[in-house]
């Protein structure tokens, strides 16, 4: 295949992800000329399969966020199904305790959470029960279509004259004169003035072909789809150690519990199945909601993420090559793309954010970290672990 | 139980509750593989065989795992009479209980696991089976996959209407748990399958109205035709159906001439039946081999997607075999059942000698190679429907998608999206960007995305992705199975074998504190300090 003719453009991007396409998208409606690489088809990792909330009130992103969500259908031209509100349902005082913290972290950033009383979550939950301990309304944060708000992003880009490129694994990266010149891959080599890696889990290794050292360790994490109910009042409810939705087609969608740390050399990542964790996904889900544990379960999925050491993203500009940004999420970034793809955007635009600082998501703060961190977390899979013994 | 010093939040050094281990599992108790399980006990092996039927009627209702129609009568919601039927009405069973094999029958096998590179938090593997109250995993050594096939999906209009239905699941309701609650069938296609399922309806002495293909001749081999010439059966070459009559379900159906690839005008005639049997082609069931990654090959001659084989019937997978229909279906198959029951012994055989025993001797056939193109001969259905029925025809009957809507790459009609710039996102559209990939399409249009877990339609999308990208169907990747891979309650899913320890280390996400510490309380210098595991949280994601 070849690179259907293009010789590069003025920022390339690496990773069509929501956070790559994000920045390639704001990149473009300012009028910049923008390549979007991917090894396979756009929003096809993580970006396309995850909880899809947009509820992030600890992010240095999450004002942009809040902002940004509500516009987005509109800016995009697109759907994303975004949907507003949320409902953190809780089963005993410990879960409640836990939950509670959203108040404070709400509150100091001037949006409101109201407790619900048991028969107040039922009335708003329907597929609540009796075991029902008491809840939270969010009068900010929401949920969208992973999936669908990937491809928005996409075609959102093209139509601003940015252009995707699929089915491209980068190979190299040619730094010439302190800059990233040159980027290499299976379907040609395109030529750029400034680059952003924002490829999921492969950072790391892209990182390390301009020099950058950037610690990343990818795990897999699994969620399960039931058949359509009718729509509640709200879809954006967790709680009881899930994270999900009601779609509007009416599905449960659900995920949390184990994950399985992983390690590969390759640039491919490998491929994502499904364990039998969905049974113990299905009895929290049915704990959640004990009016729907008739309901059946209709598919599973898993999905690959990065996480640094202490699991916050890294979006910085790096000194050396000066034209390079790395962007990570760490394991959460559907919902802040909208915000990071900003960031990112004026990063490579201005060398600056301009809406939030990002110096607690810089990279220099993992200066110094022992070469054997993972090993040390113990963020291991499960065969290497078991051989260390 | 958690080891020192690894992530309590992962599945490193996590128990997985397993019920038992047997030395080998067989899945699906049709010829092939009660073949490979008697085969296999008779080797010295311990065998449990899993068989899904009775299948429960909720299922059915959901045309799970076939495409029953609605044609199933009262009687299968009684479970015992119907274990009683299936035992009778398949001698083999009774060989395989004396044998000493643990036969299981209405238990579902919705998934099976093994080791691979991004799942290595599995020692052995396991296979996921369950009823409609309870699920329990089974570890193995080795597993013969004999789950049969499917039937292709075809759409015209009506077809959502309950008396539409599959030839598989018409020769189960009739043979295997005779609770036919049709009269007079209509069948569609005139291979094997066709002949197969109008032979069996005569039998039990139902009507059968005709049968149709858009061939101009009847395609079934010589040996099923006898007893539809006795009845004087009548076929209809070169028709498709226009319509379905009837109100609530099939009254009839409104054939067409089709010549050159269209409808003949005034050439359309009524057939009087309640039940119209898609018997077009039958398609592996690759669901199993999917979920646990064996590689899987594009074959038009042997029923679409069907595993790679060695001799022995070995998937890629090492331990993990295929036999009978699901290993790739042909007229020839469907119409002798030893050429399965051959598959099932050589792969047990395999088995056998792999864990130590020595098999018993059987005469091996010669392997048979099938040049009948069939997908190509469904694409010929396609293109008639297409051409009596129009775009408007629904292709995805659960999340109600239409021909058009799919090849337009439209979102499901309950987002009301009214936004102009979608227009020229179609598929065409989409495959200058790239390969047409059918799982990106389905999670944009929601076609096979519906509770039958696109048993219906997805031969169909491959087939219209293909025709709007212009691109041999080869070139449409498998829309992925995933488990489970039967549609299961949530209540018996339920793990009641779950561990204490998975209770403890349950977090909403990776337990890792830090992520979730407001910005403003973040410093310059990371927190992780390593050497130390992190302790769980409920942290809100």
């Amino acid at each position: 295949m070849s690179g259907n003719g293009i010789k590069g453009a003025s920022v390339v991007i690496i990773g069509g992800g929501v956070t790559g396409l994000s920045t390639g998208w704001w990149l473009a409606r300012n009028g910049v000329d923008v390549l979007v690489l991917d090894k396979g088809i756009v929003g096809w990792e993580a970006s396309g399969r995850n909880g899809g909330g947009c509820t992030h009130a600890y992010s240095p992103f999450f004002m942009e966020e809040q902002k940004l969500w509500p516009q987005m259908e509109e800016l995009l031209g697109y759907p994303t199904e975004y949907q507003r509100h949320r409902i953190r349902v809780t089963l005993d005082e410990t879960q409640f305790n836990r939950q509670a913290r959203i108040e404070r972290l709400a509150g100091k950033q001037g949006f409101k959470v109201e407790r619900l009383t048991p028969a107040e979550v039922r009335e708003l939950v329907p597929l609540c029960g009796d075991n029902v301990y008491g809840g939270f309304l969010l009068d900010f944060g929401g949920h969208a279509n992973p999936q669908r708000t990937s491809q928005a992003y996409a075609w959102a880009l093209q139509d601003h004259g940015g252009k995707i490129l699929q089915h491209a694994t980068v190979t190299g990266i040619t730094v010439r004169n302190g800059k990233a010149v040159e980027v290499v891959s299976d379907r040609g080599t395109f030529g750029c003035d400034s680059l952003v890696i924002a490829a999921g889990p492969q950072t790391a290794k892209l990182a390390a072909m301009v020099g950058a050292d950037l610690p990343l360790a990818p795990a897999r994490a699994e969620m399960i789809v039931t058949e359509p109910l009718p729509l509640m009042k709200h879809g954006g409810v967790d709680g009881n150690g899930l994270y999900g939705r009601q779609t509007l087609r009416g599905n449960l969608a659900y995920g949390g519990g184990p994950h399985e740390w992983l390690d590969w050399s390759e640039m491919a990542a490998p491929p994502r199945p499904t364990t039998p964790l969905l049974r113990h996904l299905s009895r929290r889900l049915a704990e959640l909601f004990p009016k729907a544990a008739h309901v059946r379960v209709i598919r599973s999925w898993a999905g690959i993420v990065e996480n640094t050491p202490d699991g916050r993203p890294v979006i910085d500009r790096l000194s050396d090559p000066g034209n390079v940004v790395l962007a990570t999420m760490s394991s959460v970034g559907f919902g802040l793309s909208p915000a990071s793809g900003r960031a990112i955007m004026e990063l490579v635009r201005h060398g600056r954010c301009l809406f939030a600082d990002l110096t607690p998501i810089s990279l220099k703060r993992f200066k110094g970290l022992p070469a054997d961190w993972r090993e040390r977390q113990g963020w291991l899979p499960p065969d290497a672990a078991l051989a260390g013994d | 139980m958690t080891r020192a010093g690894l992530d309590p939040n992962s599945t490193a050094g996590a128990d997985m509750p397993i019920e038992r281990h047997i030395q080998l599992a067989v899945v699906g108790a049709g010829p092939a593989g009660l073949a490979a399980a008697i085969a296999a006990a008779k080797a010295g092996i311990e065998v449990l065989l899993v068989d899904e039927n009775p299948v429960a009627q909720a299922l059915m209702g959901l045309d799970v795992p076939l495409h029953f129609g609605g044609r199933m009568n009262p009687a299968v919601q009684n479970k015992p009479r119907m274990v009683e039927r299936i035992v009778e009405t398949n001698p083999g069973l009774a060989e395989a209980f004396e044998l000493g094999i643990d036969v299981q029958l209405g238990v579902y096998a919705w998934g099976a696991f093994a080791k691979g590179p991004s799942l290595r938090s599995i020692a052995k593997p396991v296979l996921g089976l369950a009823d409609e109250e309870r699920s329990w995993l089974v570890s193995f050594d080795r597993l013969i996959l004999a789950t049969g096939a499917r039937d292709l999906g075809m759409s015209f209009a009506g077809w959502e209407k309950p008396g539409v239905m599959g030839a598989q699941a018409a020769l189960s309701l009739i043979e295997r748990y005779r609770a036919f609650d049709g009269r007079r069938l209509l069948v569609l296609g005139s291979g094997a399958l066709g002949m197969r399922v109008a032979g069996a309806a005569l039998e039990q002495g139902l009507e059968v109205a005709g049968v149709v293909d858009v061939v101009p001749d009847p395609l079934g081999p010589d040996v099923l035709r006898p007893p539809l010439s006795k009845a004087r059966v009548p076929f209809f070459g070169a028709h498709a159906v226009k319509q379905v009559l009837g109100k609530a379900e099939v009254e009839g159906v409104w054939l067409v001439r089709i010549a050159g690839g269209k409808p003949v005008a005034r050439s359309e005639r009524d057939i009087a039946c309640d039940t119209v049997v898609c018997a077009i082609g039958a398609v592996p069931n690759v669901e199993l081999m999917d979920v646990l990654g064996c590689r899987l090959v594009f074959d038009p001659k042997r029923g679409g997607h069907v595993p790679v084989l060695d001799a022995d019937g070995s998937t890629s997978v090492p331990c993990v075999y295929a036999v009978g229909d699901c290993a790739g279906i042909f007229d020839k198959k469907i119409g002798d059942p030893e050429m399965a029951i051959a598959e099932g012994r050589r792969a047990a055989a395999a088995a056998a000698w792999a864990l130590g025993a020595t098999p018993v001797e059987h005469e091996m056939s010669a392997a048979f190679a099938p040049t009948f193109d069939a997908f190509g001969h469904w694409r010929r259905w396609l293109d008639a429907e297409l051409a009596a029925g129009g775009m408007e025809v629904m292709v995805c009957q659960c999340e109600e998608v239409t021909r058009r809507e799919l090849v337009e790459l439209k979102p499901p009609r309950y987002l009301n999206w009214g936004g102009s710039q979608l227009k020229t996102r179609d598929v065409a559209a989409l495959a200058k960007d790239g390969p047409v990939n059918a799982d990106q399409v389905k999670r944009l249009t929601r076609a096979g995305m519906g509770t039958c877990q696109g048993r219906r339609c997805r031969e169909q999308i491959q087939m219209m992705l293909a025709m709007s990208a212009k691109v041999p169907p080869e070139q449409i990747p498998l829309a992925s199975y995933r488990a489970p891979v039967r549609p299961l309650p949530l209540s018996a899913l339920w793990p009641h074998d779950e561990t204490q320890a998975t209770r403890d280390n349950w977090d909403i996400w990776f337990g890792i504190p830090t992520q979730w510490t407001a910005y403003w309380e973040m410093g310059e210098t990371s927190p992780a300090v390593p050497g130390t595991v992190e302790s769980s949280a409920d942290s809100a994601k």
